[in-house]
């Protein structure tokens, strides 16, 4: 009686033995692959940090880049490359301000709006609308901002001109992350205001946007964080410049500009893994403290 | 007359609606406009035409290569991405689900998609292609799969988090059900979670195609530039965002129309792609 029990038993262990295997297996791969995935951060920081820390010194931070000469001299008597990138650090910021300027204001009236009007079909329309805006590639939107500000407002290259292909950029990144946020305010607290008789644009001012800053303000530096590192668009708009430039209708330079510069000149190459580093330093920044903001807001 | 206050905000937010539609129909405007000397000149055979040839006089511009150079690149970029984009998800989604090393490889990911894409262009150049000639792939390391490899880095970000958070929806009820039963966490993920999140899993896909369309700066940087149809993976070539950074600085009339038409095709084909991604999304 025992024996044919003990063969069956002997052979569930088995069975139940190579899922156990399987399973190690699979988990194995998932890992492995993870690793594999994650892998290029850790390699693209530490080569930033290897090859960029030397030109890192303070005339980096207030001096425009060096030319192609300068460099050259630097390089064939063995010196640090002289010269830094305050052009691009100016010229970054002052863009990446402009388009602020505009896509912040524009795109909370436009999440605002969406969030209220929600299941109305024009604003689901100019929903669609606001995820193709999205797709959009970004040397598409270079495009537009040529037609459109290059050729008929500043009739040149010009800081205007790069800040409005950011300022597309960047408008249907925060009327996104407007919505999504203002959706997770509770309505009793909406309701409350109005129960109270609270007119309509107060309610936003003193309770919406209060609610929700910190979700608006996330937003808001993620998109900057995405925009900063913007190349493509910039090279048919803003063009790049030698010198510090803070008026509009004039050609402007900006960090991930110069990076395309150094990149195409021999002499300059050294530079481009400062430049890169102190790039990468921004975005993570702006990353690092908007995940602080989210995590303090979820506690 | 009172100072209708309700109302003027109420005005407000929909001028402000306004403003997307009027950027977003002057961009299709502005697209076509641009593009009519191309279309006039070539007509549609400008989509399916193969040369591309600058000399005054004799200028002719076609746009096949670049759209099969957009379209090899960013499917060798998926074809890897698939893999790693669905092993990622399921170490934060499922392995190691609320851990602490769920939540650090998280980050990274998220820190992945924040790289511009001129550092992955520069990293590509300085480190993957000096690993592709020693693979002895081809000898100068530049190609459609060097930029598809890089393409491939640039939107496993973006799959892994739609992914991932498609793959936290499926309902704990069904896969503790499973489990329950002495299934595996194999047999879960493949019984459970894969049926229940497939559809969503493989829109992240198509949204992560999308946005290989359209990258130019690293593919710019790795693909070689050549204006031909390449002959095969390891061959040089450009893509339609690839040649518009190329060659816009220096162009103007015909050529500077047809790069335009270019532009214009490329937002149709990366407007397709993601309106399809969304559809599936919002049917979920």
């Amino acid at each position: 009686m025992a024996k044919p029990k003990l063969k069956y038993n002997s052979i569930l262990q088995r069975e139940v033995k190579s899922r156990f295997i399987k399973d190690k297996i699979f988990s194995g791969i998932v890992i492995t692959l993870s690793l594999i995935t994650i892998s290029p951060i850790v390699l693209i920081i530490l080569k930033l940090i290897a090859k960029g820390y030397k030109q890192i010194n303070l005339s980096f931070f207030t001096e425009t880049a060096p030319n192609t000469f300068q460099a050259m001299e630097a390089i064939n008597s063995g010196n640090v490359i002289p010269g830094g990138i305050l052009n691009g650090i100016t010229g970054s910021l002052f863009m990446v301000f402009l388009a602020s300027i505009m896509a912040i204001p524009i795109g909370l009236l436009v999440g605002i709006f969406l969030y209220e009007n929600g299941t109305k079909r024009y604003a689901n329309i100019v929903k669609d609308i606001t995820d193709i805006l999205q797709g959009v590639p970004s040397i598409v939107l270079g495009l537009i901002s040529y037609f459109w500000v290059v050729k008929f407002i500043t009739n040149g290259f010009s800081a205007m001109a790069g800040s409005f292909a950011l300022f597309i950029m960047m408008l249907p990144l925060i009327i996104r992350s407007t919505e999504e946020t203002l959706k997770m305010v509770p309505d009793t607290i909406k309701e409350a205001g109005f129960a109270l008789g609270v007119p309509y644009h107060k309610i936003i001012l003193r309770v919406l946007i209060p609610t929700g800053l910190s979700g608006l303000i996330t937003g808001i530096l993620l998109s900057i964080s995405r925009i900063i590192g913007e190349t493509a668009p910039l090279m048919l708009t803003a063009l790049g410049s030698m010198s510090v430039n803070f008026d509009i209708s004039k050609p402007t330079s900006a960090i991930p500009l110069l990076i395309w510069q150094f990149y195409n000149d021999p002499n300059m190459v050294d530079l481009i893994w400062s430049s890169s580093l102190l790039l990468m330093f921004f975005v993570l920044a702006l990353n690092l403290i908007s995940k602080q903001i989210i995590s303090k807001r979820n506690k | 007359m009172k100072w209708n206050v309700e109302k003027t905000t109420k005005t407000l937010l929909f001028a402000a609606s306004l403003v997307i539609i009027i950027i977003a129909s002057g961009m299709v405007l502005s697209l076509m406009n641009g593009s009519i000397p191309a279309f006039k000149e070539f007509g549609l055979k400008f989509i399916i035409s193969t040369e591309w040839n600058p000399t005054e006089g004799n200028e002719h511009y076609g746009a096949l290569p670049f759209i099969v150079g957009t379209i090899l690149t960013s499917v060798i970029a998926i074809i890897i991405c698939i893999p790693l984009a669905f092993s990622t998800s399921l170490f934060i989604s499922e392995l190691y689900r609320g851990t602490k090393v769920a939540s650090i490889i998280g980050t990274m990911v998220d820190m992945l998609a924040g790289i511009p894409s001129i550092v992955y262009g520069l990293w590509g150049f300085y480190v993957l292609r000096p690993w592709i000639i020693d693979l002895g792939f081809n000898s100068q390391g530049y190609g459609i799969f060097t930029a598809g490899l890089i393409l491939a880095i640039m939107v496993i970000p973006y799959a892994t988090s739609i992914s991932t958070e498609i793959m936290l929806m499926v309902s704990n009820d069904l896969k503790e059900a499973a489990y329950s039963l002495g299934a595996t966490r194999r047999e879960v993920i493949f019984n459970v979670l894969i049926p229940n999140a497939r559809s969503g899993i493989f829109t992240s896909f198509i949204l992560a195609f999308g946005r290989a369309l359209g990258e130019t700066m690293a593919v710019t940087m790795l693909i070689g530039n050549a204006n031909i149809i390449p002959k095969g993976i390891f061959d040089t070539g450009n893509t339609m965002a690839s040649i518009i950074a190329n060659q816009f600085g220096e162009a103007d009339g015909l050529k500077l129309s047809s790069l335009i038409a270019i532009g214009l095709l490329l937002f149709v084909m990366t407007g397709l792609i993601n309106g399809l991604g969304k559809f599936i999304i919002k049917k979920l």
